[in-house]
């Protein structure tokens, strides 16, 4: 089972929604569509469904050209940020809804019903009416009835966003559970990379129409191809520095931060994109460099400090573990490792990381 | 700007009541410094939209009083009591430009027109929307249409009292990380007291000074973001704050031993007394780590998340959860954990033994 896009392109009027994509899913995968607002997660998905014809390009899905094929045709299921089910139906009819549709027997429904009401915990609400249940529960009825049918394509756009907090988290951890012994293909889009972290499988990074990277999750954050791509995955954001090398010699702020690298590269000016937590108020690892700050502000989460620097033109963020209280205007020193910097060229090509 | 008091507070929306359940919020008492920033935390249906609404008066509570600066206002309406408020989404005239949306609470209440033009600068610059002031509010982002928001809540000087409620949930995480620090920069500039109420334990414990953590109606800890990670005083703050949150496991106390799993652990506090329906331990995953000797375990998965990895762990009492380094390996199988002793604490019918 696959679901290839090739070559896909939409355009409204004369506005590019989606820039020439390609992209290849594979059976019994979660993959994350990770972009902001607008990047085009929304349209990729309504075009893997069948809701949304390209403007050019093909979609296949197992050896067969399925673009322009409706999406009645087509296996799929869509779970929205929204919290949609209907509303004068009990939670049992409206998970046994699209079995109903497709006319499988009434036994085969109880049973497939239960079976997936348990494995969503709503076992003991299955009388009840939706506007009786928390929002958590109605989320987990509306993805009950994706799961019910056995789709081949099963889309989730935001799912979590409506929820708390802390039911996003244990909605989290349940979800690649659930797909995990089904033989079909998870598309998810979210604007958390924290999400995309949490989830694993393959992730790609969007921004504007245009998908940058795709491949496994911790590699597509470890290893960003461009500087755009590892700005889509970090938050909070990651630092960045412009940067000269001449011989083994690497440095900046006017020279003021200097350290040795073996990378085998031209000398010249270059790019070095720093995550927050790879700079801290301690010393990690034992290639660690010390750069001044000036404390902008200072945000503490309970067991980590976030503290907002400047330094020259820099206005950076590091992320520390532990609880450092500063005040604004406080000067203080601050400690990278140099194993942790992500190298870009001049086109914020990567060149290499660590 | 004002101290504000909450004195033996207690709503229900029903005429009667028999039971705890029948009251949205109950024995409410909080001090809140004039010129302090304070976060309300607590899941949907907690009972912190009720306060909020108390605290403004939209709603007249059933029992107890408000207090401005040790007056009563219980009596007041919404207007007199001169609090401003900020709403989940952007409240604001889209016809007007930018500087007259800032400008309109200040016009409202006749400030002279030169007093205004200097005080919607100010906020203007603070808030980087300078450069904006004369563009019509119809053509901004959603982010920009909640600065504006932002800003007529903090541009008069008179206020009591400025009310964020949910400002950022409609925000997207990178712009929400800015508008984020932006709040808690703007706060140390103007020192009025904010009130930010949200379910989102980041923003609450990044903003405030002091976190109200609410829970079935009624206030279950009051803190530093510090107390609460470090101490929580009740096993609903543990798991709430956090993520993923505290462990909490069924214990035996014998005399002064605490017994979880048929073996003796070290805890924080020494038990003195014993006299509770149920009896529980609480650790946090960052305080959990493999050990030769200890709980017994088996390792069920591991997620790593590019920052840390986190262990999911099945002990006869239930699952456990830890964090542990990035780079660090983990065993796979059978394995043993410790608990950090000054960071393990027993609880009473969910409360802290103290």
């Amino acid at each position: 089972m696959s679901l290839e896009l090739k070559n896909v392109e939409k355009k409204v009027g004369l506005d590019t929604h989606i820039y020439p994509t390609n992209l290849k899913l594979e059976k019994n995968t979660i993959n994350i569509l990770l972009g902001s607002t607008l990047a085009g997660k929304t349209t990729l998905m309504q075009i893997m469904a069948g809701l949304d014809k390209p403007t050019s390009g093909e979609i296949w899905f197992n050896n067969e050209n399925v673009t322009g094929m409706k999406v009645q045709k087509r296996n799929v299921s869509m779970v929205y940020q929204q919290f949609i089910n209907y509303p004068n139906f009990t939670v049992y009819d409206n998970i046994a809804s699209p079995l109903k549709i497709t006319g499988v027997n009434s036994d085969e429904i109880k049973q497939r019903v239960g079976k997936v009401a348990e494995l969503l915990k709503l076992s003991g609400m299955l009388n009840k009416k939706p506007n009786e249940l928390s929002g958590g529960q109605q989320q987990r009825t509306a993805l009950a009835r994706a799961l019910v049918k056995d789709s081949d394509l099963i889309l989730l756009d935001e799912p979590l966003a409506n929820l708390d907090f802390k039911l996003r988290e244990e909605l989290r951890e349940e979800l690649p559970k659930l797909f995990e012994n089904r033989d079909c293909i998870v598309v998810y889009a979210t604007t958390e990379p924290s999400e995309a972290l949490l989830l694993g499988g393959n992730t790609a990074t969007l921004l504007e129409g245009k998908v940058i990277q795709y491949g496994k999750t911790l590699d597509t954050y470890n290893k960003p191809n461009t500087l755009v791509s590892a700005q889509v995955f970090s938050d909070p954001p990651m630092n960045i520095a412009k940067i000269k090398k001449s011989g083994d010699q690497c440095s900046f702020l006017q020279n003021k931060i200097q350290w040795k690298t073996k990378l085998n590269i031209k000398d010249g000016e270059y790019k070095v994109g720093i995550r927050p937590h790879n700079i801290t108020t301690y010393k990690e690892g034992s290639n660690t460099l010390e750069i001044k700050g000036k404390v902008l502000i200072s945000e503490i989460s309970g067991s980590e400090s976030l503290i907002h620097f400047t330094n020259g033109d820099l206005s950076w963020v590091s992320l520390s573990n532990g609880v450092f209280q500063k005040n604004v205007g406080d000067e203080m020193n601050l400690y990278m490792n140099t194993d942790e910097f992500v190298y870009f060229d001049q086109n914020e090509r990567l060149i290499s990381n660590g | 700007m004002a101290k504000v008091t909450l004195k033996d507070l207690s709503h229900s929306y029903l005429k009667t009541q028999s039971s705890d359940a029948d009251w949205a919020i109950r024995g409410v008492n909080i001090d809140w410094n004039d010129g302090g920033a304070y976060a309300l935390l607590g899941p949907s249906g907690c009972g912190k939209t009720t306060l909020l609404n108390i605290i403004s008066g939209l709603i007249t509570p059933t029992k107890g009083d408000i207090l401005f600066d040790d007056k009563v206002v219980s009596g007041l309406n919404p207007v007199e009591r001169n609090i401003a408020q900020i709403f989940q989404f952007p409240v604001i005239y889209d016809t007007m430009t930018v500087y007259d949306n800032l400008a309109f609470p200040l016009r409202n209440r006749k400030i002279p027109e030169e007093e205004i033009k200097a005080k919607v600068h100010e906020i203007a610059e603070m808030l980087e929307l300078s450069s904006t002031l004369n563009n019509r509010a119809s053509g901004l982002t959603a982010d920009g249409k909640q600065k504006i928001s932002l800003g007529r809540g903090l541009v008069r000087s008179d206020v009591n009292a400025i009310m964020f409620d949910e400002p950022l949930t409609v925000i997207d995480p990178h712009l929400k990380w800015i508008l984020r620090s932006k709040l808690k920069e703007l706060h140390q500039k103007i020192n009025r007291t904010m009130i930010y109420v949200t379910h989102d334990q980041t923003e609450a414990l990044t903003f405030a000074d002091q976190v109200v953590v609410m829970h079935e109606g009624q206030i279950v800890q009051t803190g530093t973001p510090v107390d609460l990670f470090e101490k929580p005083k009740h096993t609903f703050v543990g798991y709430f704050i956090g993520s993923p949150g505290m462990n909490v496991l069924p214990c035996q106390i014998n005399g002064s031993d605490v017994i979880v799993n048929g073996k003796k652990i070290e805890t924080h506090q020494q038990v003195k007394k014993n006299n509770f329906s149920k009896t529980e331990v609480g650790v946090r995953p960052e305080f959990i780590s493999f050990s030769n000797d200890g709980i017994p375990v088996k390792v069920l998965s591991v997620s790593n998340t590019g920052r840390y990895k986190i262990v999911d762990t099945e002990s006869e009492s239930g699952k456990i959860k830890m964090i542990a380094k990035s780079n660090e390996n983990i065993p796979s199988g059978s394995a043993f954990l410790k608990f950090k002793k000054e960071y393990t604490y027993t609880y009473g019918d969910s409360w802290i033994i103290e």
